[in-house]
């Protein structure tokens, strides 16, 4: 057998209350691209941290071609050939994208060598970019380019992506996996983590699953079902969410002639929306994140006002209402961002419950607070949605990201909506919570409520939306019956290859120049 | 009222001096907040400049090593502001606070045994030949060397960051310190380091009032100049020329004012002596109306475990 690219052997790293990783070994072959599959939390990121020099180990060793492989840092590690794209924190939005490239490379050539390398290197491998824009003006898929060229512009060994794909369209994602295969076919290795299991079974050559820092198993994802994979994920067997196909009532929830103004100033504008949402109906909103979706749940939950008769519900013109007025007509919303938006990071899960529920719940009277009244709230909360938490005292920021989610959530499902608006239900939470709180959307439809559902999981759309619509640059596409669409309609529905067109214009003027 | 006492050529001569102690500070602090850190303590480290430098440049009677020495006890200041917010994660706002009130206090209590000395003069740099064009010599080719210093801080800043790989290092910190720190870059080093040269910068801008531009010593003599400086280089959109062009115009109002009390024009000398803060600001805001924002982690407190 011939020496492996990078071998991991009993890898271990605690963190004070938690072991990452505990005693996990694996190898990389050359020309392999190889999955690391698991939970959020099952340790993959504090692994690739390790092999990137980030974070050190407190037991184990690595070999890289036969030698022994420490990095104390990432330029160590990059000099020894590694090269990360990571899934969040890595690029500087004020920044153009060439002095995004310098900022990862070692001895970077002048700017406008460097200029000339990116557009090479990024016509090589079919990322269309141009140099001199500002990376906060540039579409999710086209910063992942980014990341991407910074890294190949190393001539790297090993290349470790970290859930590349979830923030891409599927046409970005056949782009995307179009190239990696082209490195791989050059030589180069690639570490692949993601919980997709789909994008795995097509792209990767060998997985390893990690559960809870340990590594639990590993099989040629080729020849393993998607369910198998899942399973070993999970350590349990999945259960998939089932829903009882009612005849869709009246329309509760209509939306036309939406436009709105974005609140920041690197917002999106909402320009002409029109649906309508029906009594036992999910309408699912997919789209690439920041094409609107913040704003939209803004406009349907209160937050922000519109002009009149853009929002009506059950007839009524709710659009110069606020939230809690909202509430009062049983319109309910539970925002993405958990720690901010959604729940009160300081606060105890009781008055977190308080926040959204005093009106619906009769929780507060004549301006005095109900606290065991609000209290029970809360248990009922925890009690029904298996939050799992010492109890309703503890702070919001001190709960997992995937627990708050159902707490989040559940507060909104337990206040018997009439309307329920969610962004991102499932976001962080692992498969099994996540099948649960699709459960509970499903059953909440089932007793009559219209629940409009934002993500940017489209598998999750397809589970559990009767409609499906896509938000691109603050438009919304047709909406369709989401039974029978192909993920290529889909792609399209969401805008396609974001940028695609832009750069084959910039190729064909570079070409008469020359 | 006399305005035909106002000498137009010595009137912007000399608002070049009035505005030097505010550009120095002002570029200084403009390195510190590009790198993701705003440090509230200008003024205090501006006194310190003033009386450190006073004192070193009488006992010695040289006003260079004085100069040089203001530099020093303003950025041995800015290492404890640099202590508390880098090590000590201390927030950023109520330590540079700290900062001036304890440097006003210090300096008024080094400054007790120099009250009505006069210090050494420093020499102008009477440039031969151009100092003697007639109107241009005397504003453009005779000043003391700091206030040529001073331009040539503002271009050397303007090329650091523009150009340099230093100066983009210090733009990413400034921009997203975890994704800096990510990349394997020295947040916190970076860090020390941008505010020490303010530090450095606003003590040189400190013994300008106290060395050249009044010269004596007197308690409190920055008089706000270090609030002005911060709130010039947010005006300015954190961009060098326009500190410059900030300090010159707060300069040259400044010394119009002076020179419209002393012509005994029928103005309340109140109203003269704020107009320079309001027309200043006012400029600057509508000049910023371009949006060009702040730095995204400033004032954010960087800690390496994520």
């Amino acid at each position: 057998m011939t020496t492996p690219l990078l071998s991991i052997k009993g890898l271990t790293k605690a963190y004070p209350g938690v072991v990452a990783n505990d005693d996990v070994s694996f190898d990389i072959g050359h020309n392999e691209v190889h999955a690391l599959l698991g939970e959020n939390g099952a340790g993959k990121s504090t692994l690739v941290k390790m092999i990137y020099g980030l974070v050190k180990p407190d037991s184990g060793t690595m070999t890289w071609n036969g030698q022994p492989f420490a990095p104390s840092e990432p330029k160590a590690a990059r000099a020894s050939g590694v090269a990360m794209v990571f899934q969040h924190f890595s690029l500087f939005d004020a920044l153009s994208v060439a002095e995004n490239v310098a900022l990862g490379m070692e001895n970077p050539p002048s700017m406008r060598d460097l200029a000339r390398r990116i557009r090479r290197v990024s016509e090589t491998y079919g990322l269309p970019l141009d140099p001199n824009r500002t990376v906060g003006d540039l579409s999710a898929g086209e910063r992942q380019r980014v990341e991407i060229i910074r890294c190949l512009l190393q001539d790297p060994k090993l290349l470790i992506m970290d859930e590349p794909t979830s923030v891409l369209t599927p046409q970005e994602v056949d782009i995307l996996f179009q190239t990696l295969n082209k490195l791989k076919a050059e030589g180069t290795s690639i570490l692949y983590i993601s919980h997709k299991l789909e994008e795995i079974r097509t792209l990767c050559d060998h997985a390893t699953i990690l559960r809870l820092g340990k590594n639990v198993g590993e099989c040629v994802p080729a020849q393993t079902s998607a369910r198998d994979m899942a399973e070993m994920m999970v350590g349990d067997t999945l259960q998939t969410p089932t829903r009882t196909t009612e005849k869709a009532g009246d329309v509760v929830l209509d939306v036309s002639g939406l436009t709105l103004e974005p609140s920041n100033p690197f917002g999106t504008t909402l320009k002409n929306i029109h649906f309508t949402v029906r009594a036992g109906e999910i309408l699912g909103i997919g789209g690439v994140a920041g094409n609107g979706q913040d704003e939209l749940l803004a406009a349907l939950s209160g937050e922000a006002l519109t002009w009149p008769d853009a929002i009506k519900v059950n007839g009524k013109d709710v659009a110069n209402l606020g939230p809690n007025a909202r509430r009062d007509l049983g319109i309910l919303a539970a925002p993405e961002e958990r720690l901010g938006h959604a729940a009160a990071p300081d606060l105890s899960l009781t008055e977190n419950a308080l926040l959204t529920g005093a009106i619906r719940e009769g929780l507060s009277n004549k301006g005095f607070v109900n606290w065991s009244k609000t209290a029970e709230f809360a248990d009922k909360i925890i009690k029904q949605f298996d939050v799992r938490t010492p109890g309703n005292h503890v702070a919001a920021r001190a709960l997992s990201g995937g627990n708050l989610q159902k707490f989040v959530i559940g507060r909104e499902v337990l206040q018997r909506p009439e309307v329920l608006v969610v962004n991102q239900p499932t976001w962080g939470v692992d498969a099994a919570a996540a099948a649960s709180i699709r459960q509970a959307l499903l059953d909440l439809a089932a007793g009559g409520a219209a629940i409009v559902v934002i993500s940017q999981d489209l598998d999750e759309l397809m589970e559990i939306s009767d409609r499906f619509g896509a938000l691109n640059e603050g438009r919304m596409s047709d909406i369709r019956p989401a039974a029978g669409l192909t993920i290529d309609e889909i792609g399209l529905m969401m805008g396609g290859a974001h940028g695609m067109e832009v750069a084959n214009v910039g190729d064909q003027q570079e070409g008469a120049g020359a | 009222m006399d305005l035909s006492a106002i000498n137009p050529v010595l009137l912007i001569a000399s608002l070049m001096v009035a505005a030097t102690p505010l550009l120095l500070a002002a570029i200084g602090e403009l390195i510190v907040e590009k790198a993701g850190v705003l440090n509230l303590g200008v003024e205090g480290m501006m006194i310190i400049g003033a009386i450190a430098g006073f004192a070193i440049a009488v006992e010695t009677t040289s006003p260079m090593m004085g100069l040089l020495a203001a530099m020093v006890a303003g950025a041995v200041l800015s290492l404890l502001f640099a202590f508390l917010t880098q090590f000590a994660l201390a927030n950023q706002v109520a330590s540079g606070l700290a900062l001036t009130l304890f440097g006003l206090g210090l300096s008024a209590l080094m400054g007790q045994s120099y009250v009505g000395i006069k210090p050494p003069a420093m020499a102008t740099l009477d440039i031969p030949v151009l100092s003697d064009i007639p109107v241009l010599g005397p504003i453009l080719f005779s000043h003391d060397p700091v206030l040529y210093i001073g331009i040539a801080l503002t271009a050397a800043v303007w090329w650091f960051l523009k150009k340099s790989r230093g100066g983009l290092i210090l733009r990413a910190v400034g921009e997203s310190h975890d994704a800096a720190h990510a990349l394997g870059y020295n947040v916190i080093r970076v860090r020390i380091l941008a505010i020490m040269f303010g530090g450095a910068c606003a003590g040189l801008g400190g013994a300008y009032i106290s060395l050249i531009r009044v010269p004596q010593w007197t308690e409190g003599m920055t008089a706000g100049i270090g609030w002005i400086a911060l709130a010039l280089v947010v005006f300015a959109s954190w961009k060098p020329w326009r500190v410059l062009l900030g300090a010159y115009l707060f300069g040259g109002i400044n010394v119009l004012q002076l020179n419209l009390q002393a012509a005994g024009i029928a103005i309340p000398v109140e109203y003269l002596a704020m107009s320079p803060y309001l027309i200043t600001i006012l400029v600057l805001v509508i000049m910023s109306a371009d949006k060009s924002g702040a730095p995204a982690s400033l004032g954010r407190t960087f800690h390496a475990s994520q």
